[in-house]
């Protein structure tokens, strides 16, 4: 209880102070954060928030060395809500900037009145691939990944083991079909089955006895948030652990491994984030974060936090100026910043050009269940959908 | 498909509809006999896997657990009783509606406030966390046996109360006729109140039992809530007998729907148009089932009789 | 006819009227007054109050005046922004023919359930009307061609008579507004007809409604249809609002925020609808920006009001019920 009580009250504690400062400063920059803060999926939304905040405070509550201030608005993972709040943020409180979002269909359907505003949209999460491609737009860049690539990822894997029947799970909605698409890039081996679950469904008894009269030789699975916290426990008293392969993607992380603990130990997933990676910004990310929150962070907190890093620094090139777009898109385009990641740079259409690693979940010395990488699959790789967008 | 692979969906369907049938129970009892139409009981499934989950970890045992935690429930639920649902009872069903809505609200976002928006999860206990091979290379999990035998028991019980004892016939005629019952002497309050515990307890109980089944988040309760009413409403309000059956029919047309309603489709249609409409189909098919009950049967499979 | 002149007697026309008036000048005033402002976002929310007050009102008429509490009334707004989509996507957009399509449409769809429906009483009519919207929002779900389950970015904004009309903040806050204001009026003016009297007659009793001779389902069909059609032009305002259109439009939730609105603003006044739903979205649009748990903030209001006062916003303002 205590904990994330008491993160509530440090969040809204700290963006009190932004305000007064903001009073007392002439031009402050203004931040709409945009995340999924209720509901099932509400962790993964906290952890992109907690992350981003974190990165404002140890900057001073400055970015670019302007006093800053963070508007944080809770989407309640429902378009047309966000929309109205994107509008809001944008017309009534005049933000400089955008940044968060965690979900995809969120994200397409805030993308083109931030645009249509000449706002600049800064992905903590969410890579559609129309975003990325067709309809990519220069007031969009993604400080995370494009959708399909963590699926990608184990696609990849899977087709590295030699895997040859495989069957695959995730819920009924784009998402979930853009997740098999982007696991079918690299798998060549047969599908059995494709499962698609109702969005929000918790108990899997049936799609798992199917799996298991299936005998596949592994499961790919994209079950996001609480879905995925289920997902794994049922697997788990299932007895399939073990016995048949399971690599998921943004299933397994800090953000479900402390419901699941025990239930997901060694299993496998895609992502171009873990805490284990050896870079002295990434260190000192981690060992912040767990200070100030009690938890270990997840990819979204890292995606997060370099989101705002990523502004801070294309402000210091802008010299703190939001007015002049064209120049402000050249500073975010050059990736000013020092990604936990490592390696980081941004592509023709705004996502990154990033390393892509297999994570297993394991137990730390402290008891905590983390995520740590095994082996990179992809190097500086770029998404399958740059070459369609016009931006150059 | 082969059979043994149907009878295990099956059972996965029983032991669905036991969870349905412990939070309808309270639900049609409350409704059927007090006439008062109770959205925040759902709110009482919630609360009972939050205590539970917290009660256990606290003191490492679970039976411990379970009884503090829905001993808080239901103290909890008292709590709301007397502070809001006792003025309710006297209102129009539409102001019912309207102020348990309210405390859904309240609870669901309180329980945010308190216990943080990641889901929690609940041990269960040690002996019952086993598995059982069931099919070839499926274990059946002892637990999910365990919530099929705890719903078997419960149903008997209800029935041996409702039938055989004076308080079951008490309940049974002051849902039909509330007057008489009144003039007999009967303190009817009392009697309400002893109902309402009664269900929230049995709600609170559901929770816990599928606590460790499910992530626990403070919105688990709003779709078991609408389930619930389907069954209520299919076995005919206040009949007891009613939701036994309409639960266990809701859970094994949803859990036989999601197993193969695509593949029964592909015997028909292309594959793509199969797996864009199974998914569809499958989620509709309880609220068809429902549709097409009440079109047959306007008050239920059972409706009309008080509680049976 | 003597019920009707016995209605007739409680239910002088000119105080719901007087009090849709006041109602709608004061949505106007604030309209304009934001636009003097130059305040795109208050213009915006005052279009979504109308919208959404629109959409209650339609639900008012069926659980105050005919006493049929749906439990599904979002799905047919929903259906009605399904239709601007899906127009959308094939060139029409013009509202000369939009706006009927919809309506006729959604008053088809809600005809043929509300046939159905209407076969059973009580809370099994309230189940039956989920039911259906539940199989329409799992429809929706499933047209991928469509968005699915995310929803899908409007084509453009509708046109009327091929002018832009929509294309503006204030454009659509005075379309929202002149769709409410017809709205209110006519079924205000509903109440008092003849049709409007066997609504209600068969609300407070249907045998005896029925035993004068009224066909009491015919006029609950064409009522519920009537419903329907008005929420849909609700969703068609809202689609090119939001300019996105999601199966989450039908969600049940947003039934039940529907009922509420049309509660906490007293069932059996149809102004009161509009006001119940400008205090929840004032609620939701003031404590939201305060505070995440705003939902805790808008609860206990609801508890409140009902425990306190009986469910009736009108009569916290002072104004007698009916």
């Amino acid at each position: 209880m205590t904990s994330s009580f008491r993160r509530a009250l440090l969040a809204s504690a700290f963006v009190a102070p932004a305000l007064f400062g903001a009073a007392a400063q002439a031009d402050p920059v203004k931040i709409g954060f945009l995340s999924t803060l209720s509901g099932p999926s509400a962790p993964l939304g906290v952890h992109m928030r907690d992350g981003f905040l974190l990165a404002v405070k140890e900057l001073g509550g400055k970015l670019g060395g302007q006093p800053t201030e963070v508007l944080v608005v809770d989407d309640e993972l429902k378009p047309d809500v966000a929309v109205s709040k994107v509008k809001a943020l944008i017309e009534r409180d005049k933000v400089d900037l955008l940044a968060g979002v965690v979900f995809s269909n969120v994200m397409m359907a805030v993308a083109k009145p931030a645009a249509e505003a000449k706002t600049f949209l800064i992905s903590g999460n969410a890579g559609p691939s129309p975003l990325a491609g067709k309809a990519c737009s220069e007031y969009f860049f993604s400080a995370s990944y494009q959708n399909d690539q963590n699926h990608e990822v184990m696609g990849k894997y899977a087709q590295d083991q030699g895997y040859k029947r495989v069957v695959l799970m995730t819920p009924n909605y784009q998402a979930g079909k853009d997740s098999m698409a982007g696991f079918k890039r690299h798998f060549k081996g047969e599908v059995l089955d494709e499962i698609f679950t109702p969005l929000g469904q918790l108990d899997f008894s049936a799609e798992l006895a199917k799996i298991a009269s299936a005998k596949p030789d592994a499961v790919f699975t994209f079950m996001p948030g609480g879905m995925g916290v289920n997902l794994v426990k049922q697997w788990s008293q299932a007895g399939l652990a073990g016995k048949i392969p399971f690599l998921s993607a943004f299933t397994v992380d800090e953000t479900t491994l402390p419901a699941t603990k025990e239930a997901a130990d060694g299993l496998l997933s895609g992502a171009e984030w873990a805490p284990n990676i050896d870079t002295p910004e990434n260190k000192a990310f981690v060992a912040a974060y767990e200070k100030e929150y009690g938890v270990a962070p997840s990819l979204y907190a890292a995606q997060g936090y370099d989101a705002a890093r990523l502004i801070d620094g294309a402000l210091k090139a802008t010299g703190g100026k939001t007015s002049d777009k064209e120049a402000l898109r050249k500073a975010i385009a050059s990736a000013p910043f020092k990604s936990v990641r490592g390696a980081f740079k941004f592509n023709t259409n705004g996502f990154p050009v990033q390393d892509f690693y297999v994570v297993k979940a394991v137990k730390r010395g402290d008891g905590a269940y983390v995520t740590q990488t095994v082996s990179k699959v992809f190097s500086q790789a770029a998404d399958a959908y740059a070459a369609e967008c016009p931006l150059k | 498909m082969n059979a043994s692979l149907l009878a295990l969906q099956a059972l996965n369907g029983l032991q669905y509809g036991m969870i349905l049938f412990l939070v309808a129970a309270g639900l049609t009892l409350v409704f059927g006999v007090m006439d008062f139409i109770n959205l925040a009981h759902g709110v009482q499934f919630t609360l009972g896997a939050y205590l539970t989950a917290s009660f256990v970890a606290r003191f490492d045992n679970f039976a411990l657990g379970l009884a503090a935690g829905l001993a808080a429930a239901l103290a909890l639920g008292v709590l709301l009783e007397i502070a809001v649902f006792r003025i309710l009872t006297r209102r129009s069903h539409l102001e019912q509606v309207l102020g348990t809505f309210g405390v859904i609200l309240v609870v669901t976002d309180a329980l945010r406030l308190v216990y943080g928006p990641a889901p929690r999860s609940l041990r269960m206990p040690e002996a019952l966390s086993g598995a059982i091979p069931l099919m070839d290379g499926l274990m059946y999990p002892l637990w999910r046996l365990a919530i099929i035998a705890a719903g078997l028991v419960v149903a008997l019980a209800l029935w041996l109360l409702v039938a055989k004892t004076r308080v079951g016939m008490l309940v049974r005629a002051g849902s039909t006729d509330r007057e008489t019952v009144s003039a007999l002497g009967v303190d009817i309050e009392r009697l309400f109140v002893l109902v309402f515990v009664f269900g929230a307890l049995l709600a609170a109980f559901a929770g816990a039992m599928a606590g460790p089944l499910l992530s626990i988040e403070p919105t688990m309760g709003d779709n078991v809530l609408i389930l619930a009413f389907v069954v209520i409403v299919i076995g005919g309000i206040g009949s007891i007998r009613g939701a036994f059956v309409a639960a266990l029919l809701i859970g094994l047309v949803d859990t036989l729907g999601r197993a193969f309603a695509t593949d029964v489709l592909k015997l028909v249609l292309s594959n793509a148009t199969a797996s864009a409409a199974g998914p569809a189909i499958a989620s509709m098919l309880i609220y068809v089932l429902m549709a097409l009950v009440l079109v047959a049967r306007p008050a239920g499979l059972f409706g009309g009789n008080g509680p049976s | 006819m003597i019920e009707a002149a016995a209605f007739r007697q409680d239910e002088p026309l000119r105080r719901p009227l007087r009090a849709a008036a006041l109602v709608l000048v004061a949505l106007a005033a604030a309209i304009l007054v934001a636009w003097a402002m130059g305040n795109a976002w208050w213009l915006s929310f005052l279009a979504r109050v109308a919208i959404t007050a629109t959409a209650a009102l339609s639900l008012s008429c069926l659980i105050g005046q005919a006493g049929l509490v749906s439990f599904g009334h979002a799905a047919q707004v929903g259906l009605g922004a399904y239709v601007a989509l899906i127009a959308g996507e094939y060139g029409i957009a013009d509202l000369t023919l939009l706006a009927p399509l919809a309506f006729v449409v959604v008053a088809l769809w809600s005809a043929v359930t509300a046939a159905l429906a209407l076969r059973t009483r009580g809370v099994y009519f309230i189940m039956l009307t989920l039911a259906f919207a539940q199989m329409a929002y799992f429809i929706m779900q499933s047209l991928s061609r469509f968005g699915g389950d995310d929803g899908m970015a409007l084509a453009r904004r509708a046109t009327l008579f091929g002018a832009p009309v929509l294309k503006t903040d204030l454009g659509l806050a005075l379309a929202a507004l002149a769709l409410l204001a017809a709205a209110l009026i006519g079924f205000v003016w509903m109440t008092e007809t003849r049709y409007g009297l066997v609504l209600r007659a068969a609300k407070e009793n249907e045998s005896r409604a029925l035993a004068s001779g009224f066909r009491v389902f015919r006029f609950q069909l064409y009522a519920y249809a009537l419903a329907g059609g008005v929420a849909a032009l609700a969703g068609v305002l809202l689609a090119n609002q939001a300019e996105f259109v999601s199966p989450s439009y039908m969600n049940w939730h947003r039934s039940g925020e529907l009922i509420v609105m049309v509660v906490l603003g007293g069932a059996t006044s149809l102004p009161g609808a509009v006001i119940g739903a400008a205090v929840v979205l004032i609620i939701e649009e003031a404590l939201g920006h305060w505070t995440e748990f705003w939902k805790l903030g808008l609860g206990l209001v609801i508890v409140a009001a009902v425990l306190l006062r009986g469910a009736d916003l009108s009569a916290l303002f002072g104004r007698a019920r009916r």
